[in-house]
């Protein structure tokens, strides 16, 4: 499986018009290929933004965002995770992985569907899945479109810890398996500490990085005492929330 | 007897006078043209009146600009509409469609621009994400949002036509079941209203159970409610 694309994000400027301040000025991140890099920070900072700048789905701002050196906006679209599944009701598990790409095979989209751990649930409706379930199809969407470059925006908020837990391990499998360039934004320390190669900690108007912390322990090598540590480490880098 | 049978006829009475009509007069003639009228008004008047809702609910400028004509347009008698184009147009089948396509597509606009209006972001933000091409994002996220509202602009729709074809129909028209019963009402043949206005009722009701039910319920078997 090749290697993910790498980032470099340089933004000069990002505002909103109803913010004070520029919500990012003169801010920097370089992201290896097939890394995973957790930007942690407070809602509001400018974590979900940016994920959407680095989509292209936000080209107002002043600055760059490449992919493999390629501007965002023209790279090929990032397979994307929202904070909510965003299933289409009105389509099944199968039909929600085919609508987003014209080129994503029956086929393909079933092997998706499989390696989530959905073998079986193709036809069903988002209403006959269970939360998990429904994430678990976003996710296989999110790799049907674009199995090299993953953006996931709090993707386990409003899920119990044991779901959360097997989602995690679903999450981790696949990008072992994929080798994918990951860029995860959450505010939960021990969701970074789980998923991520790398923690960034965004705080401040405009945000600026306040801490870069490498979790030094493979993902897949992480013991519980691994976890602990990482996720105190993140915790306490983490500062008080200044927005 | 407390009701004469010329004015209140039995159900048997109007069966076979339902039978004579359909089979020895001119009843499946009238039919026809009254239902050849009501579909190309209805089919003309949905697609305008779609684009035209989708433009507005799109577009607010324009729809600043047009909302008051359509609050116009839904609350012009209809019969004034049908009499104006009868003097400007004459007594054409060309006058009668368009009486009734005027008179409903303001409803289909209505009904069409509050479902663009109920959009929900978040798919948007979703074929944004993806860079769904436009047509798949008409297909997949915007034409399953609109289609609640396409089928309720098209049953209060058909309900509005069935009405208005066959008062134009005696206002002014040599033929159809509105004429026909103009032509009954002058002989106050009771019984052969009644006969045609049973076999109006047969074909709507075949419309709604064999037309509109199954479209309606292939169309939104994902609903919750319909599982």
């Amino acid at each position: 499986m090749a290697d993910g694309p790498r980032l470099n994000i340089d933004i000069a400027e990002k505002r909103f018009a109803v913010l004070p301040a520029p919500l990012l000025k003169d801010f920097h991140l370089a992201v290896e290929p097939s890394s995973v890099v957790a930007l942690v920070g407070p809602s509001g900072v400018g974590k979900s933004s940016l994920l959407r700048m680095i989509a292209g789905v936000d080209d107002d701002f002043s600055g760059s965002i490449t992919v493999d050196g390629v501007d965002a906006a023209a790279a090929p679209p990032p397979g994307f995770v929202f904070q909510d599944a965003r299933l289409l009701p009105w389509l099944t598990a199968i039909q929600n992985v085919r609508a987003v790409r014209a080129s994503t095979s029956e086929p393909s989209a079933r092997e998706w569907l499989r390696r989530v751990g959905l073998g079986g649930y193709e036809d069903a409706y988002p209403r006959e899945l269970s939360g998990g379930m429904q994430r678990r199809v976003a996710l296989a969407r999110a790799f049907s479109v674009n199995p090299q470059l993953l953006l996931l925006d709090e993707p386990f908020v409003s899920l119990d810890r044991q779901i959360v837990a097997e989602l995690q391990q679903s999450f981790l499998t696949m990008f072992s398996d994929t080798n994918c360039t990951v860029i995860l934004v959450t505010h939960m320390p021990d969701d970074a500490a789980r998923l991520a190669d790398r923690a960034v900690l965004l705080n401040g108007m405009p945000a600026h990085i306040v801490s870069d912390i490498d979790l030094d322990v493979a993902r897949d090598k992480r013991t519980s005492q691994d976890l602990a540590r990482l996720t105190a480490l993140i915790a306490e880098a983490r500062p008080e929330d200044t927005l | 007897m407390a009701f004469p049978s010329r004015l209140f006829p039995t159900p048997v009475e109007v069966a076979v006078r339902l039978y004579r009509d359909a089979f020895f007069g001119k009843l499946l003639l009238d039919m026809g043209k009254t239902l050849s009228r009501a579909a190309i008004a209805f089919t003309i008047a949905m697609a305008v009146g779609s684009a035209l809702g989708i433009l507005l609910g799109r577009v607010s400028a324009i729809d600043r600009l047009f909302s008051s004509w359509v609050i116009v347009g839904l609350n012009m008698p209809a019969v004034v509409i049908a009499i104006v184009l009868y003097i400007w147009l004459g007594l054409t089948e060309t006058a009668l469609i368009l009486a009734v396509i005027v008179n409903k597509v303001p409803l289909v606009i209505t009904t069409i621009r509050e479902g663009v209006r109920s959009f929900a972001y978040e798919y948007d933000e979703l074929a944004l994400a993806f860079r769904m091409p436009f047509w798949r994002r008409m297909r997949f996220v915007s034409a399953p949002q609109l289609m609640p509202y396409v089928l309720a602009a098209a049953r209060t729709g058909l309900s509005l036509i069935w009405k208005i074809v066959l008062v134009f129909e005696v206002i002014g028209s040599d033929g159809g079941v509105g004429f026909r019963i103009s032509t009954l009402f002058q002989f106050f043949d009771i019984k052969g209203i009644l006969s045609y206005t049973t076999a109006f009722i047969v074909v709507v009701l075949v419309f709604e159970y064999w037309v509109m039910r199954p479209l309606e319920h292939s169309v939104l078997r994902w609903r919750t409610d319909r599982a």
